[in-house]
């Protein structure tokens, strides 16, 4: 009897369709901005420097506290929990390329009374040009108010200003705005250090890989796994809100597309169709999804409704039409097909009227994705070798990013400037995600715990 | 002696090769079962113990290893070879009526993830008509594709490319 009992809410809990999920992440808290009253217009005043952004010196010490308290956020306290929020501001800024920062740890830690009246001997003496202060303090309600600042040395006057209020979970969130500020202010783009990305962490050996869905920061924190291996986890996309995740998995035995709900957990169909569904796609604005079916053999590109409900088909060819990536505005989509013979890259209508091909290059032109910009287009380009390259929306002004082996899967960051992908070796199949920007020059390889590939950026987080 | 021997398999092997060229060079099809225990000897039993019929095991020896049709590059037609194998499946799947198979379609390491998935499929719907046109019921043939995902051959050339582009019959149990 007691075992009938505690076996019934069991039983009740257990899902129908196998399953593949790891305990869910949380959910991302909000991140308060602090609103300046004071109207002193930084953004407004003009940066002295004129040289090339990676010979520009920019000195990023430790954040300072107003007294070291202890925090969830740091088992030191404070104190050191601004080391670390310094750490994360020059590490943003060094792996991005374009800058070559001094971090705190080969730099004098101001003091708390310093951040708003800076030491300048003392940093133009290091040959800064450019100085980023930073205070963390313990509120009473528990939450962390961070502060950020940048000064023009030469100028001796203060460029920028942003404070932020964070649960201590989402301390790391303060680094990546302080960041972002400082990258904006001196670079005139947009954001995107805080951000997500989720991607195929990849184990085992080339014929037994064991392919799981993963997600972590833009910086490679707070790593965490989404399935458990059991089944192949491929292609992941994050909606625009975080709240989703669209990937395909074969956890019934069959590659399929799945709607993975990070607040809850649990998943369901893109579609109830027994026939294979690949390449999940979000619209710039969350409400629909395009994903690729194939029926009797032949693919092609369906959009249906995120809430759900009847899919419309958009392309209607013998060939494989595959992916699709919406331009920011929504009226149109690019994707690949082979209608002509080979994977070549085409432009449609959102509706799916309008349908013509851009790429002429020559060899194959394969997994478009738009920027959210809406300048260019990023492609994995095949002539030989895989490489990624971008080209303008009517096909022009191709130009070549990378020089891999095999590099494939473009995906964009946030503001447009920063594509993501992944490069497999030679031989051994070993995989692992690469960044480039958009002159070619700046490229490296992000770290992640295992091999990885598939990175789709999400967008800036609110 | 050897030398006659030996030349007749070069011969043979490149006969081989010219005939199907979408038979991945290099590579024999597995050796059929129970060779092995056929030459066992003295001790035989009077039944001898092959594998059961209906089993994977029991299809490709009799099949001749033929359970296995190769593609070109980016290509999902049926040449000659290829229907001849999938003509000795027919066979099979005529002979034992309770057998279904699964055909899974695969793409080589050379292509993008998504297209490949999508290649896979097609490889796998072509060997799936080409079996219903010689008249298997095509209720008893499902398709799964695994695109580049799970190769056979380890190597990073044109061999071992060729040998995972393919679609594999799998009887389902």
């Amino acid at each position: 009897m007691k075992i009938t009992l505690f076996i019934a809410p069991l039983l009740s809990a257990a899902p129908l369709v196998a399953q593949d999920l790891d305990s869910p992440p949380p959910a991302a808290g909000p991140v308060e901005t602090v609103e300046e009253g004071e109207g002193e217009g930084g953004l407004t005043g003009s940066v002295s420097f004129e040289g090339r952004l990676d010979d520009l010196g920019i000195a990023i010490p430790g954040f300072a506290t107003d007294a070291d308290r202890p925090t969830p956020a740091n088992a030191s306290g404070t104190g050191a929990l601004g080391r670390e929020l310094g750490r994360i501001v020059f590490n943003n800024l060094k792996n991005n390329g374009l800058f070559k920062p001094a971090g705190p740890d080969s730099l004098p830690q101001p003091s708390f009374g310093q951040i708003t009246a800076p030491q300048w001997a003392t940093w133009s003496n290091r040959g800064a040009e450019m100085l980023v202060h930073g205070f963390v303090r313990a509120r009473s309600d528990g939450k962390l108010a961070v502060g950020c600042y940048l000064y023009d040395m030469a100028l001796q006057s203060e460029l920028v200003r942003g404070g932020w209020i964070v649960d201590p979970a989402d301390w790391r969130r303060a680094g990546h705005k302080c960041a972002d500020l400082v990258y904006s202010r001196l670079t005139g783009e947009s954001p995107f250090f805080d951000s997500r990305i989720a991607y195929i962490a990849e184990t085992g050996p080339k014929d037994r890989r064991v392919k799981r869905l993963a997600i972590m920061d833009s910086d490679g924190a707070n790593h965490r796994f989404i399935t458990t291996g059991r089944a192949t986890a491929l292609t992941p996309r994050y909606s625009p809100d975080y709240r989703r995740l669209l990937y395909l998995s074969y956890v019934d035995g069959n590659p399929r597309i799945y709607v993975y709900d990070i607040g809850t957990g649990r998943q369901t169909l893109v579609t109830q169709s027994t026939n294979p569904t690949f390449a999940p796609r979000w619209s710039p604005d969350g409400k629909w999804i395009l994903y690729s079916m194939a029926v009797a053999g032949n693919t092609d590109i369906y959009r249906v409704s995120a809430d759900g409900g009847p899919s419309v088909r958009l392309t209607n060819t013998p060939g494989i039409d595959i992916g699709g990536s919406y331009s920011p505005d929504g009226s149109q989509i690019v994707f690949e097909s082979d209608r002509s013979g080979s994977q070549q890259v085409y432009v449609m209508n959102a509706d799916g009227s309008g349908q013509k091909r851009i790429s002429f290059m020559g060899g194959r032109a394969a997994t478009p994705e738009w920027s959210p910009r809406g300048d260019q287009i990023a492609f994995t380009h095949i002539a030989g070798d895989f490489n990624i390259a971008v080209m303008n929306p009517q096909g022009q002004g191709y130009r070549r990013l990378t020089r891999g082996w095999q590099d494939e899967a473009p995906t964009w960051a946030p503001n447009g400037r920063i594509i993501q992908f992944f490069r497999t070796e030679r031989g051994t199949g070993r995989t692992g995600l690469w960044q480039v920007d958009l002159t070619g020059e700046n490229e490296r390889r992000l770290p992640t715990p295992v091999d990885a590939s598939d990175p789709a950026w999400g967008p800036i987080l609110p | 002696m050897n030398k006659k021997i030996a030349s007749f398999a070069v011969i043979t092997g490149a006969l081989a090769l010219s005939a199907c060229k979408t038979t991945a060079p290099e590579t024999l099809p597995p050796d059929p079962v129970p060779a092995t225990s056929a030459t066992g000897g003295e001790t035989a039993p009077t039944v001898p113990q092959g594998p059961q019929v209906g089993s994977q095991q029991h299809f490709e020896q009799m099949v001749g290893g033929q359970n296995v049709i190769f593609f070109d590059t980016d290509r999902y037609n049926i040449d000659s070879a290829d229907a001849a194998a999938l003509q000795s499946q027919a066979q099979y799947l005529a002979r034992y009526p309770a057998v279904s198979i699964t055909v899974e379609g695969h793409a080589d390491e050379r292509g993008t993830r998504e297209y490949n998935l999508a290649l896979g499929e097609r490889r796998a719907n072509a060997a799936k008509n080409y079996l219903v046109s010689i008249g298997v019921d095509a209720g008893r043939i499902q398709t799964v594709s695994y695109g580049k995902e799970r190769p056979v051959a380890l190597g990073s050339d044109e061999n071992a490319w060729a040998q995972n582009r393919r679609a594999v019959s799998v009887v389902i149990n």
